[in-house]
């Protein structure tokens, strides 16, 4: 009848419920045999009886509670419960006496079962490490513990299995799960030069990897030392808890005292009042315990952490958690975060009467300049070339303009020069290129079949006196003139990550109030991204140091407890991640200066994430403060009525084990698999 | 320095609190971290006494929960 229950108890587990079972069997036979009136003038005979459950039950918690009055600590908890079912034998209420035995062990195995449970769920996180790994030493193969392997030594990773160690594909290709580190199913491809990290499943085909970091190093090692030590930063909730349950213990006990001589003294009275006096003291006693408030605390960032690593997000500390659940202001850096980072050509504007005669060959196009390019396409499309004439290939416009800046940027490694490059896609036929010059803080200056080509900012227009059409559009504007003749523009703009929006909007459902967008951009092209996500509030042209100063400022502008979250990619603004209350970094899967900067830490780059994760730290922090509210009030009200008289002990086993269970029970909402809704 | 232990079968959450609050006192420890749910400690002092203050703190451990087993990780 229990084998199902069983198979999930450990042996020690196992044999605590064995005696509970058998003490409980025996608390019903003691009622059994109280009812017929076996014990009628035969109290001893009732005790003796009694003391059968009451010691199969509890021998270990006298057993401790003596070993302690050894070491003179008086409040332990052991101590404590053996004083109160003494006391309860000694004013002849031997059935209360087994059940406080008998619930409070309950109530340990309880919590030591809850424990056990979720340590359990972040121990699949612990399997994300395989046992063992095959190195390749010279022409042999040997299997080690991924501990033992140098960086740059060559792994071997079979198909369906874990990725021990961080490195680099150097044969094979496979799709590798990744879904351990960022909670996102769709596998992603690894080939030859592509960067593995540890944790993720190798699919179908066997790679080969020479690893890059030793074992200390890998992201795996990092992410499980940060996740088990997460509940050692201490927060304030767990800081109360810590005060109060270091006074209310002796507070409770010596209040016992008081009310078990005090009053009958005062009062006097014959052996009647004495009892019901001690009685009173035996329900202090059995309330006295802080379990239910200790436990909910750590209990429920455990189950607020697992619940955002389920996600992919990394918390490094519950008191990151509790400072999440108050942000009221969410900041973040615009490139990398709210955009992919990736420069692309967004639209191509050819000026009238664009020299197009490149390699000699005729424009045939009059098309009118303007053509905007989609923003988000990989390869963008050509428009439609005009009619051309047979035999001649047609280049229109926007083709002449790219062509020349593509030739123009040749040499250079800038993004902006990459981005021109990738939207031209054509090879560069070297001979064509003249003497190229990078003029600093400009742009550039080129041959291009015997032609003088300049590309760059409107300065560089200014520089060389030529007459051009500023243009405003958001973005990064190159201009391009041919022989002194302004040719046209190019805009380069940032793509917005997929979801932004949707992450904005869900923020401020989420609670909160202001959201601020930090970039060094101009400000047209700061703008255009701020409207389309959806950010409140927008500050451009910033340099690295500027933004730690809006943040600080910014700080100081909230009340009370309203925290500010910088969201930002870990990179160049560390210093501001670590000035904000919360730093949320992208994790970039791989990337050690986000780990090691941040807070909180996004693993697959997902905005919409934060939303969630604000979401699962206000529901741990809901489940906290109820359990701690809920734990206090009823052992109060217990106090309060027991001094009247009023309490009985049985309402004394539910202030200490019902209050233990419940509050068990609600801090392990958290570690269901479903996310907070609200 | 600092090292980690593993303590099997700590008692309670308030159990480890105290023991936590109790190892502070001990001379010589810098820090200690009690984590009652990964039943792990972490303790940290300085390199030259370190071993001394270890033994202290274990004999403590040994005093307060004696049902539990401290070892080294």
């Amino acid at each position: 009848m229990f084998s199902g229950l069983t198979d999930k108890l450990t042996k020690k587990q196992q044999k605590w419920l064995f005696r509970i079972i058998l003490g409980a069997v025996g608390f019903v036979a003691l009622g059994i045999l109280e009812h017929a009136g076996v014990f009628e003038g035969r109290w001893w005979l009732g005790l003796i009886i009694a003391l059968v459950p009451y010691l199969i039950v509890g021998y270990d918690v006298i057993r401790k509670s003596i070993r302690n009055i050894a070491h003179g600590d008086v409040f332990d908890e052991n101590f404590l419960m053996m004083v109160a079912t003494f006391g309860a034998f000694g004013i002849g209420e031997y059935r209360e006496a087994v059940a406080v035995m008998l619930l409070y062990q309950i109530g340990e195995l309880f919590q030591n079962y809850a424990t056990g449970k979720s340590r359990e769920s972040i121990s699949q996180l612990m399997e994300l490490v395989p046992e063992t790994v095959v190195v390749e030493r010279g022409s042999e193969t040997e299997e080690v513990d991924p501990d033992e392997v140098e960086t740059g030594e060559v792994i071997i990773v079979r198909p369906g299995e874990r990725i021990p160690l961080d490195g680099e594909v150097i044969e094979g290709e496979s799709m590798i799960d990744t879904s351990a580190l960022t909670g996102e199913s769709v596998p992603r491809a690894a080939r030859v030069g592509d960067a593995v990290i540890s944790g993720c499943v190798n699919g179908k085909g066997l790679l080969k990897i020479r690893t890059t970091k030793c074992y200390e190093d890998s992201t795996v090692a990092k992410i499980l030392e940060l996740v088990e030590n997460a509940t050692d930063k201490k927060t304030h909730v767990e800081n109360f808890v810590t005060r109060f349950a270091r006074v209310y213990t002796p507070i409770v006990t010596i209040g016992a005292l008081i009310l078990a001589i005090i009053p009958p003294l005062v009062l006097g009275g014959g052996s009647e009042v004495w009892i019901s006096w001690i009685r009173r003291a035996c329900i202090f006693l059995v309330v006295s315990c802080p379990c239910a408030l200790v436990i909910s605390v750590p209990l429920g960032f455990f189950g607020g952490i697992g619940a955002a690593s389920r996600i992919g997000v990394l918390v490094k500390g519950s008191n990151y958690l509790e400072v999440l659940s108050y942000v009221k202001t969410i900041v973040f850096d615009k490139t990398g975060t709210l955009t992919k980072g990736e420069f692309r050509v967004s639209s191509i504007q050819p000026a009238e009467g664009i020299c197009t005669e490149s390699s000699g060959r005729p424009g045939a196009s009059s098309e009118k300049p303007g053509a905007s390019f989609e923003k988000a396409g990989a390869s963008f499309e050509k428009p439609d070339a005009s009619p051309s004439k047979p035999g001649a290939p047609s280049v229109n416009p926007e083709e002449a303009l790219l062509e020349m800046a593509a030739y123009a940027e040749h040499y250079s490694t800038h993004p902006v020069a990459e981005a021109i490059r990738d939207a031209y896609g054509q090879s560069i036929d070297l001979s064509r290129i003249g003497s190229t010059e990078e003029i600093a803080g400009h742009g550039i200056c080129a041959g291009l079949d015997g032609r003088q080509i300049l590309a760059g900012n409107a300065k560089l227009m200014r520089k060389y006196d030529i007459p051009f059409q500023e243009n405003t559009q958001g973005g990064t504007v190159v201009y391009v003139a041919c022989d002194g003749t302004f040719a046209g523009t190019i805009v380069i703009s940032d793509t917005m990550k997929d979801g932004v929006p949707e992450a904005i909007r869900d923020l401020k459902a989420a609670g909160v109030k202001q959201t601020v967008m930090l970039t060094g951009d101009s400000e047209a092209a700061a703008q255009a991204i701020a409207k389309e996500a959806g950010v409140d509030q927008v500050r451009s042209q910033l340099l690295p140091a500027d933004k730690v100063e809006i943040v600080e400022k910014l700080l100081k502008e909230q009340n009370g407890k309203d925290a500010l979250a910088f969201v930002g990619d870990g990179i160049n603004d560390a210093p501001v991640l670590m000035r904000s209350d919360v730093g949320i970094a992208m994790g970039a899967i791989g990337s050690d200066a986000a780990i090691e900067a941040a807070d909180i830490v996004l693993m697959d780059d997902d905005v919409r994430k934060i939303a969630r994760t604000v979401r699962i730290a206000r529901k741990t922090m809901r489940i906290i403060h109820a359990n701690i509210i809920f734990a206090i009030a009823v052992k109060v009200l217990i106090l309060i009525l027991s001094v009247f008289g009023i309490a009985n002990m049985w309402m004394a086993i539910f202030g200490d084990v019902g209050v233990l269970i419940l509050c068990i029970l609600n801090a392990m909402r958290l570690m269901g698999k479903q996310e907070p809704e609200t | 320095m600092k090292k980690k232990y593993k303590l099997d079968e700590i008692d309670c959450a308030n159990c480890a609190l105290k023991l936590e609050n109790a190892i502070k006192e001990v001379d010589g420890v810098s820090n200690v971290k009690v984590n009652y749910m990964m039943q792990k400690m972490t303790l940290e002092a300085d390199d030259a006494s370190f071993d001394a203050v270890e033994k202290a703190v274990i004999a403590l451990c040994r005093r307060m929960e004696p049902d539990m087993d401290v070892t080294a990780v």
